[in-house]
């Protein structure tokens, strides 16, 4: 059973305990300097982030068809069947491929280091193959962030929308987008307020699918293209041999 | 004026100074990481390095792929004369690209990792693989000058019988890796500006691949038949122009159908109609309008020009694609670091110093003058010309 996030903004009230327990679970150093940074980077995975009265959790989407994953030459990045897109290190060359192809900007890189890694919210593979809650859900002290089953959250999600359709944005942010993404966010502002990618911009294709699109001609066109290419050759070849032989033989006739 | 029995002159200075400058840049590079060498954000993690010396090296390089293609599998016997220094400029843009790579790649350590954990889902993953191949394949091609140079004959035998093999896969293999590389940014239709957009890009990185490749043959034999004062092969220009005057406008009719069909109004001034004007200005208004005359495609100092025009248009149009299209979504503009511009200058002087090394030492253009003159002795190892690097 696939499993997700369910953060509900109108029930956060930015107390940064999911920033915190994201730092000790990931070993990242956490101080009031780091609390105060408004920005996911190499050694922030999640924020929260204020806006006047209102808050909105940044973390990775986890989509349901990751770009990342599927752009990343060595496949350093994959979606387990839980729902975390998590990150081989030791796989991974470099490239940043992930970082440019991420619809939310989520992986950051460690510019500053020597041997640098891709960073980003994993959602506690290990915690969660051993039935726990994420570190975030666990820490929260209001349930904005819940940890559950991805249907399950669907259902409560749309069920919240039902029941209060005037606390909301009447959009489950992460329902449809790119796909469908294992962390769905519900919010009383516009999504974009918080740099989210516009809802309309963003569209339900998986963005995994244009490239794919391409990718998928590869296997016949690669054949096709150089059967074509043989096949001038050989008949320019052919020509060439052709003309070689007539002149020869105009010349032998010539001779005579 | 002299030092130490070598001749300085203004092209050695500015060489050598590149040559510094970007030995200090690679210390940064390797020993401070990318942060301290580049402006790369998490915001802008593909730079100048992806957008100039990947996307652009990949795209000059091309002319080997097109004029292989033409003379062995169509028989345009008339461009034999251009084979060799055409593939010397391949290979080399093959091997620099990597060199670039390696400076690009947080982890470069690892590029051997995507021999063994291979995605085929990722455009990258077959870009990394036929650049890979590609440069054997060119290395191949490549390979007769160095036998010939040391009179080796039976090797010489053995790479000419799968000669045509080597160049319908190296078509085989360009046509896939240069489209490939428009294909990598069909994954980010959110965040590019629509100018730059459009599902057609892997096309229109396949058709500038050719056009660039046939722009920078032309720009290459005219450089060097200035630099190395050799005759030109001014009936080859003409029949280069010609092909790049079709190329060009094929190219430009399906600009202008892609930005009718998507329906982007491109007349409307904003930041990025300004790039792009510049684009189309360099890449089709002048050379279109240049080669248009029968006057420009027989003059070799005025077909320099259209060829120059026509390389710094689609490289315009590459660094747009990679950078330019993306400030909007970005919200801030990127601009390289003066180590960033080093590194791309220091590649850049490696590469001319590479292929006058080359001209120099091996029958580069030894091969044209058996074509032009005729001449039946094949060339003594004394008779090439003693080791004189670029005046």
């Amino acid at each position: 059973m696939s499993k997700a996030i369910l953060y509900d903004a109108t029930q956060c009230i930015g107390c940064k305990q999911c920033e915190g327990a994201c730092a000790e679970q990931n070993k990242l150093p956490y101080n009031d300097t780091v609390a105060a940074e408004s920005i996911q980077s190499d050694h922030k995975y999640t924020v929260v982030l204020t806006k006047d009265d209102k808050f909105m959790r940044r973390l990775c989407q986890h989509c349901d068809h990751p770009a990342c994953a599927s752009v990343c030459p060595v496949g350093a990045l994959h979606k387990t069947a839980d729902g975390p897109v998590v990150y081989d290190v030791w796989k991974c060359i470099g490239c940043r491929y992930c970082m440019m192809a991420c619809a939310f900007s989520v992986p950051k890189y460690e510019w500053g280091s020597l041997n640098p890694r891709v960073t980003k919210c994993i959602m506690c593979p290990d915690r969660v193959e051993k039935g726990l809650a994420t570190a975030c859900a666990t820490a929260c002290p209001t349930g904005a962030t819940k940890f559950g089953d991805h249907d399950a959250l669907i259902e409560e999600a749309k069920d919240r929308l039902k029941k209060n359709p005037d606390n909301y944005v009447n959009h489950i942010y992460g329902l449809q987008e790119v796909g469908g993404t294992s962390v769905l966010m519900l919010s009383a502002v516009p999504f974009e307020d918080f740099g989210l990618p516009k809802i309309n911009r963003l569209g339900d294709v998986p963005l995994p699918e244009y490239t794919g699109r391409v990718m998928e001609l590869m296997p016949d066109f690669i054949p096709l293209w150089g059967l074509v290419l043989g096949g001038v050759y050989w008949v320019t070849n052919r020509r060439k041999e052709v003309e070689e032989v007539e002149a020869e033989e105009r010349a032998m006739r010539g001779g005579k | 004026m002299t030092i130490m029995g070598i001749k300085v002159t203004f092209w050695r200075i500015l060489f050598v100074a590149i040559m510094i400058v970007g030995i200090y840049s690679t210390f940064v590079r390797y020993f401070q990481g990318l942060g301290a060498v580049s402006n790369m954000t998490d915001q802008f993690p593909w730079g100048l390095w992806i957008g100039f010396d990947c996307l652009c090296g990949i795209m000059l390089a091309a002319g080997g792929f097109c004029i292989t293609g033409a003379v062995y599998i169509f028989h345009v016997e008339r461009l034999h004369c251009i084979v060799r220094p055409t593939i010397l400029t391949a290979f080399l843009g093959y091997c620099l690209f990597i060199v670039g790579l390696l400076f690009d790649l947080g982890r470069p350590w690892y590029i051997w990792h995507q021999l063994i954990y291979m995605n085929p889902h990722s455009v990258m993953f077959e870009v990394g693989m036929c650049v890979m191949t590609y440069t054997t394949v060119l290395f191949f091609e490549f390979l007769p000058n160095v036998l010939e140079r040391f009179g080796l004959q039976a090797p010489i035998r053995w790479v000419k019988k799968i000669y045509p093999v080597l160049v319908i896969l190296g078509i085989l293999l360009s046509t896939l890796h240069q489209s490939s590389l428009g294909s990598l940014f069909l994954i980010f239709p959110e965040k590019m500006h629509p100018f730059w957009y459009t599902p057609a890009q892997p096309f229109f990185f396949f058709l500038s691949a050719i056009a660039c490749g046939l722009a920078m043959t032309i720009f290459e034999s005219t450089l060097s038949a200035r630099a190395f004062g050799r005759g030109l092969e001014r009936s080859v220009i003409t029949e280069l122009a010609g092909a790049l005057y079709v190329v060009l406008w094929v190219i430009a009719l399906l600009r202008v159908q892609d930005y009718v069909h998507r329906r982007v109004n491109i007349f409307a001034p904003s930041y990025e109609a300004y790039f792009l004007w510049a684009e189309l200005a360099m890449a089709f208004v002048i050379p279109l309008f240049m080669l248009s005359f029968k006057k420009v495609r027989t003059n070799p100092q005025l077909m320099y020009i259209a060829a120059l025009s026509t390389i710094l248009g689609f490289v315009t149009n590459r660094l747009n694609v990679a950078m330019t299209s993306m400030e909007t979504w970005v919200g801030h503009h990127y601009l390289p670091k003066w180590t960033e511009v080093s590194i791309t200058l220091m590649i850049c002087a490696m590469g001319f110093f590479l292929f006058s090394l080359a001209v120099n030492y091996l029958p580069i253009f030894e091969d044209e003058h058996h074509e032009e003159h005729h001449s039946e002795a094949a060339p003594e190892l004394s008779e090439v010309r003693q080791p004189t690097l670029v005046h």
